[in-house]
């Protein structure tokens, strides 16, 4: 019935007069709300949307329409968006409404613009000028809605309109006007930040305001800034301490509260901010320790909101530089929340969990019974909350436990997102910490059948690299390369036609490169199992190219079996196919071109790359002589249509003959693996380093919870540490169980937790006693060098030539995830090694040869079994003097150096270090402190660095330490890199005649083994055009300075060490060489706001490392 | 950060919604239906708070109407679960006991409201007397 009226209505709208329309319009929204109620399906939704909109449509096109009937039409609209039905004829008339309505349908009006258009649609433009009148307006309430739509959606080329009017109300008697101005500025502060940043004076003003309402929104600009640099707002610490004080005394007036607790929203934003300024900060948080301390001792109250304050806080004391006081508290708070009944306050426990075991591994301990009912709770967020929680604590002695636990979940879990990130996770563990080859393959095949085709490629690209570069053990590699074959032929064998194609293209790829080191298997056998995956129909075709690339490699001599498949493939409709086909067919018919394209088991770096493409010469210098025009790259094009407007006074043209900007390696492993090597190597090894090194913070390694790792250090001075950590793990349990109830499910929740959390207790006192009794992680990656150097063929150097990496394997604390052996300690070997070299210490110290430095390195792993080495918070740093730099040789005092850093301490020595910039090398200068009042002998230091060469050191050996002694090693670095990390291990006698070591690391990058290169700009000129390799790029310029491109060469002048040869107008060049004495030259050139840089060097990676620093810098400035 | 709050009934039909991000218009009701059924699947003694994607939900329930909130991972999630019991407690003084059809009937004023209490995703007021200021001013103006 009612339908029909409705109906009718609609039919007549003209027939109304406005009067009566109004009341009719209501209860037309009246009448739509009451349809959309009654809905029963779909289809009735259709019917009933349609009729509306058009309707409407009818109505706006009226001009009887009354103001008041366009706000109801506007509602209106807004149900039809929200159930999914466009309505975009109405968008004007929104915009309309704004300009021309009383104060209610005005407001609906902006209401109806922030909810229908995007930031970036046209008709926004249109707003401005209503905006503009409403800013205007003596009606508060219209200035007040101007600014609520200006802070919600505005033109980002329009900011500089309005922006006086808004800075104007920043003053405005009205604290409401002035809270709206100031979130009106924080979205142009997030929409365009340059636009705003003259009135960061003015934030300050605000953040001082007397009213709360105007503080409280200013911190929402205070949040975004100092996200960006905490440093800059450091001294607003004390303010923002004081604040929080003040909310949490309860200052505020009363409405503030809610359900007895005052701003609680407002707490929480502040500790966000305090927990950014207390970052690696001692001395701010110091200032923050007393109101934590209050905040966790007022929210004492039993309800949710409360709880969400006592978790922001526990975060914040987490973050922060530690206080054990208050980390003990917030330890027991989030301790009461994981054992709490209440479901949601459970998940936040083991959230606040997760979050503060990246810092103490340990802290896990203390849940572990609760964590494991949790992992077989019903409750899914739980689970996956609880899985994440694992993964921060996996080490190498449970991960079989935990990675089996995720396997279990992903199998039964049907979420995509939580499968592909979990499946990344697992793949993460199990190359961190694979126990052996067969449990590292089957693990990466089960990564490869759950993650099925959602797989992120990086996890196949990287597990293929593993295998492709191994490690520096070949029989090692080739174990698990074979291991890898083997199980690939079977599950091949098997029923196959379900496999994921990521999962076939890294079986076809392995196989292809890999199944000649399988002697029992016949090559034919492979060769005929692939070949029977080429007739699935399942399988796309970029596996097929894959599985077709890998019988390239294997058909050599086989040729009859594939040369039906030839026959076939050779017509296919894919063109990548059929070249590869034809590329198959001709290298089968020439064996000797077939052996030199792809030899057998040649060395993944070994593989020639002639990036120059000399081969092509002859052809080039025929084409050009035949008249062709040179070849340009396509950025060098578009320079030119720029620089064709004006006449080029440059030095240098840009008629370079041939440039070859960016040559790839042409590699002949993997499809997708190439694309890998040509980019971003630098920022894929940096990804490597940090991954690993999670989770080890040096911050919370020496501080706060050194007594209570001093004593579970002692329990595990056993002979097997492994069965150490596991008695003190099942103790643990044990101890927190309450009285014996012997039901099964106990005792199997106990194994489990034994099995889960071995190796916890024990791991963060590894780092704390030096010594790593976690077995190290079976898979070690090359270190990358920057670029794609695999051209050069080098492979990387040891600037310790006397010894491997071995007395650093068990480098504990910062580099040694990285650079393993499986240290097997032997007490009984080990111990007479140890007597013998006590015994003959002095003497064979006295020719510091390099018999003594291979000695020293087995030494220490002994060493570091049976001896601890507690590393203790710098009680002694007073011993010393305080300027370590007055101890420099004289001749040295002169250079420029860096600041002198604190590498590490004991009780008894302590090193820092600083770096001395000399002409023709860097010195790195370890300053070796005596803090004992005996003396200390034998001190010997060694120092390893891949990738650098140790040209001369001096004082590395000292029989004798009273005081402070100085080291120093000259260094050069030959293939540019990055960055690169150093290890050593200093090895002393106490007076007790105790032999102890101290390990210490550090890293250096390329700039510091770059100086200026003094060049003329002909000089430069000519250089530039015989250089071959370049780099192009914009970096940022730092554009608030008076002279954008003199501060910006500046602050590279002064961080890189470049020289800077001329500056002519907006462009600029600089020049610089590496301590080997490759040239790198630089061209910097304005280009609107940002500089573009094109950097030329004969070595290929040089350009690539300075970039990454330029930009590092620029970045930083 | 808050990407975007939803109010649904029980038979998952949407009664308000506001994305905080910009959503496509047709993608949102698929996304809506994702959301509504990871919320109203789960059972009354599990966690408000579910994984979905790269952000979180937090949901509660009042009588037949569920709010739905999907916040970035970083967000504090207890702290966003009763912050819609403070917007519903101030739905509730506004309209002196609010029902499902008033917020159908008022959904400009739901979405003012809503105005008041988050911009651009972020918590900007949450004093009652505060948040509700402009619109009573409001109503006062249309009165006289």
């Amino acid at each position: 019935m009612s339908d029909v009226v409705e109906k009718t209505l609609t039919a007549l709208p003209g027939l109304f007069d406005s009067q009566t329309g109004a009341a009719k319009i209501t209860n037309r929204l009246k009448q739509l709300v009451k349809s959309i109620t009654e809905l029963t399906s779909k289809h009735e939704e259709e019917n009933l949307m349609k009729q509306e909109l058009s309707s409407m449509k009818e109505q706006v096109a009226s001009p009887n329409t009354t103001m008041k009937q366009m706000k109801e039409i506007m509602v209106r609209a807004m149900y039809c968006e929200m159930m999914g039905y466009e309505a975009s004829f109405t968008y004007i008339h929104a915009i309309k409404l704004a300009q021309q309505g009383g104060v209610l349908e005005k407001r609906v009006g902006y209401l109806a613009v922030s909810l229908f258009l995007s930031e970036s649609h046209e008709l926004l433009l249109l707003l401005v000028n209503t905006v503009l009148k409403d800013l205007q307006s003596t009606n508060l309430i219209e200035v007040c809605m101007a600014l609520t739509v200006v802070a919600q959606i505005f033109p980002k080329d329009m900011i500089p309109a309005v922006l006086p009017l808004v800075e104007d109300k920043l003053s405005h008697p009205k604290e409401i006007i002035r809270r709206k101005a100031v979130l009106a500025l924080y979205n142009f502060y997030l929409i365009a930040p340059n636009q705003v940043q003259h009135i960061h004076g003015k934030f300050r003003k605000a953040l001082c305001d007397k009213d709360p309402g105007v503080m409280t929104s200013s911190l929402h600009i205070y949040l975004q800034l100092i996200r960006e640099s905490p440093d800059d707002y450091k001294d607003l610490t004390g303010s923002f301490v004081t604040i929080l004080k003040q909310v949490v005394g309860g200052k505020l007036p009363i409405d503030y509260n809610y359900h007895n607790v005052p701003a609680p929203w407002l707490q929480i934003q502040l500790l966000r901010i305090l927990s950014l300024l207390g970052r690696d900060d001692q001395s701010a948080s110091e200032l923050m320790y007393d109101v934590l301390d209050e905040s966790l001792r007022r929210a004492e109250m039993n309800h949710n909101i409360t709880y969400a304050i006592l978790y922001e806080c526990a975060k914040t004391i987490y973050t922060i530089s530690p206080k054990a006081e208050l980390l003990e508290k917030a330890v027991k708070c989030i301790g009461s929340f994981v054992l709490s009944p209440k479901i949601n306050l459970k998940y936040l426990g083991l959230k606040a969990l997760t979050y503060v075991v990246q810092h103490d591994t340990k802290l896990a301990l203390q849940h572990q019974m609760t964590i494991i009912e949790c992992l077989d709770h019903s409750d899914f967020t739980i689970k996956r909350e609880t899985l994440e929680l694992l993964f921060r604590i996996t080490n190498a002695q449970n991960v079989t436990v935990i990675v089996k636990k995720m396997l279990d979940f992903l199998r039964v879990c049907s979420d995509d997102h939580t499968i592909i990130h979990l499946v990344g996770k697992v793949a993460e563990l199990a190359e961190k910490f694979a126990p052996d080859n067969s449990w590292f393959i089957q693990t990466m095949n089960d990564v490869f059948s759950i993650g099925g085709d959602l797989l992120q490629q990086d996890v196949v690209n990287n597990f293929l690299r593993l295998l492709a570069e191994g490690s520096d053990c070949k029989e090692d590699d080739d174990q698990l390369r074979l291991y890898a074959v083997g199980s690939y032929l079977n599950v091949l064998k098997g029923n196959c036609f379900h496999l994921p194609q990521h999962f076939l293209q890294v079986m076809s790829w392995v196989l292809g490169e890999y199944s000649h080191l399988q002697e029992s298997v016949d090559q034919r056998e492979v060769i005929c199992l692939l070949t029977k995956l080429l007739d699935q129909k399942t399988i796309s075709s970029e596996t097929r190219v894959w599985v077709l690339f890998a019988l390239t490699k294997l058909s050599e001599d086989q040729t009859d079996l594939i040369l039906d498949l030839l026959e076939s493939l050779s017509s296919s409709q894919d063109t990548v196919l059929r070249q590869q086909a034809q590329e198959l067919h001709h290298l089968s018919q020439d064996s000797q071109l077939h052996e030199w394209v792809l030899p057998h088991g040649a060395p993944w770096d070994s593989v020639e790359v002639d990036s120059s493409l000399s081969f092509l010469d002859g052809y080039v210098s025929e084409a050009l002589a035949a008249g062709a025009a040179p070849y340009k790259p396509p950025h060098q094009r578009q320079e030119e249509l720029c620089e064709e407007r004006a006449l080029s006074l440059e030095p240098y043209g840009f008629n370079l003959p041939v440039s070859l900007s960016s040559c790839s390696i042409t590699d002949r492993q993997s499809p997708a693996l190439s694309s890998e090597l040509s980019g971003n190597s630098a920022e894929l090894s940096q990804k490597a380093g940090t991954l690993i090194l999670e989770g080890v913070k040096r911050v919370w390694g020496k501080d706060g919870y050194l007594p209570h790792k001093e004593t579970t250090g002692e329990g595990a001075q056993v002979e097997d540490p492994a069965a150490a950590l596991q008695t003190s793990g099942q103790q643990g349990a044990a101890e927190r169980l309450e009285p014996p109830d012997q039901s099964q499910q106990k005792e199997d929740k106990q194994q489990l937790a034994s099995s889960l959390f071995v190796g916890l207790g024990a791991q963060s006192s590894t780092s704390l006693l030096g010594k790593s009794e976690a077995p190290p992680p079976r898979f070690r990656r090359k270190p990358r060098p920057h670029a794609s150097s695999s051209s050069s063929g080098a492979s990387e150097r040891s600037s310790d030539s006397s010894h491997s990496s071995r007395s650093t394997a068990d480098s504990f604390l910062y580099g040694n995830l990285l650079e393993e052996e499986p240290t097997t300690i032997k007490p009984s070997s080990d111990v007479t090694k140890h007597n013998h070299i006590r015994a003959n210490g002095p003497e064979q110290n006295k020719d510091a040869g390099v018999a003594v430095e291979t000695d020293r390195g087995v030494n220490t792993s002994h060493i570091l079994g049976s001896d601890m080495v507690l590393v203790r918070p710098n009680t002694i740093q007073d011993k010393y003097p305080a300027d370590l730099t007055e101890l420099l040789p004289a001749d040295l005092k002169e250079l420029p150096r860096s600041d002198v850093i604190s590498l590490t301490s004991d009780p008894s020595l302590s090193l820092s270090s600083c770096r001395v910039f000399r002409d023709e090398s860097l010195l790195l200068v370890i300053f070796l402190s005596n803090c004992t009042d005996t003396a200390i002998t034998d001190v010997a230091v060694q120092l390893t660095c891949e990738g650098l060469e140790t040209v001369s050191l001096r004082g590395n050996v000292i029989e004798c330490l009273e005081g402070v002694s100085v080291c120093h090693y000259a260094l050069m670095m030959k293939d540019p890199q990055t960055n690169v990390s150093f290890t050593g291990t200093v090895s002393y006698q106490t007076q007790a005649g105790e032999t102890n070591s101290l390990l210490f690391s550090g890293t250096l990058c390329t700039a510091d083994f770059i100086r200026p290169l003094v060049v003329t700009t002909e000089e430069y000129g000519k250089l530039w055009l015989s250089f071959s390799h370049d780099v192009k790029q914009n970096l940022k310029l730092l554009t608030d300075a008076e002279d954008p491109l003199g501060a910006t060469l500046n602050a590279l002048k002064e961080t890189l060490q470049l020289h800077v040869v001329d500056v002519i107008d907006s462009e600029g060049i600089l020049a610089c060489s590496l301590l080997s004495g490759a040239p790198c030259l630089l061209h910097c050139r304005v280009n609107g706001a940002a500089l573009a840089v094109w950097l030329r060097s004969p070595l290929p990676a040089l350009p690539d490392c300075i970039l990454y620093h330029c930009q590092k810098t620029l970045a930083e400035h | 950060m808050i990407k975007f709050l939803l109010m649904v009934n029980k038979q998952g039909q949407t009664r308000l919604s506001k994305y905080y991000e910009p959503v496509d218009i047709g993608k949102r009701a698929a996304l809506e239906a994702d959301v509504v059924r990871g919320c109203l699947s789960r059972r009354k003694e599990e966690c408000s708070f579910v994984e979905y994607k790269d952000y979180k939900l937090v949901y509660r329930q009042y009588a037949a109407l569920f709010i739905v909130v999907g916040i970035t991972e970083n967000e504090n999630e207890l702290s966003i679960y009763e912050l819609m019991h403070n917007f519903v407690e101030v739905l509730d003084k506004y309209f002196s006991r609010v029902k499902q059809t008033q917020i159908m009937f008022h959904l400009d004023k739901v979405h003012i409201i809503l105005d008041e209490m988050i911009l651009n995703g972020h918590i900007v007021e949450t004093n009652k007397n505060r948040i509700l200021a402009p619109l009573l001013a409001l109503d006062k103006m249309v009165e006289s």
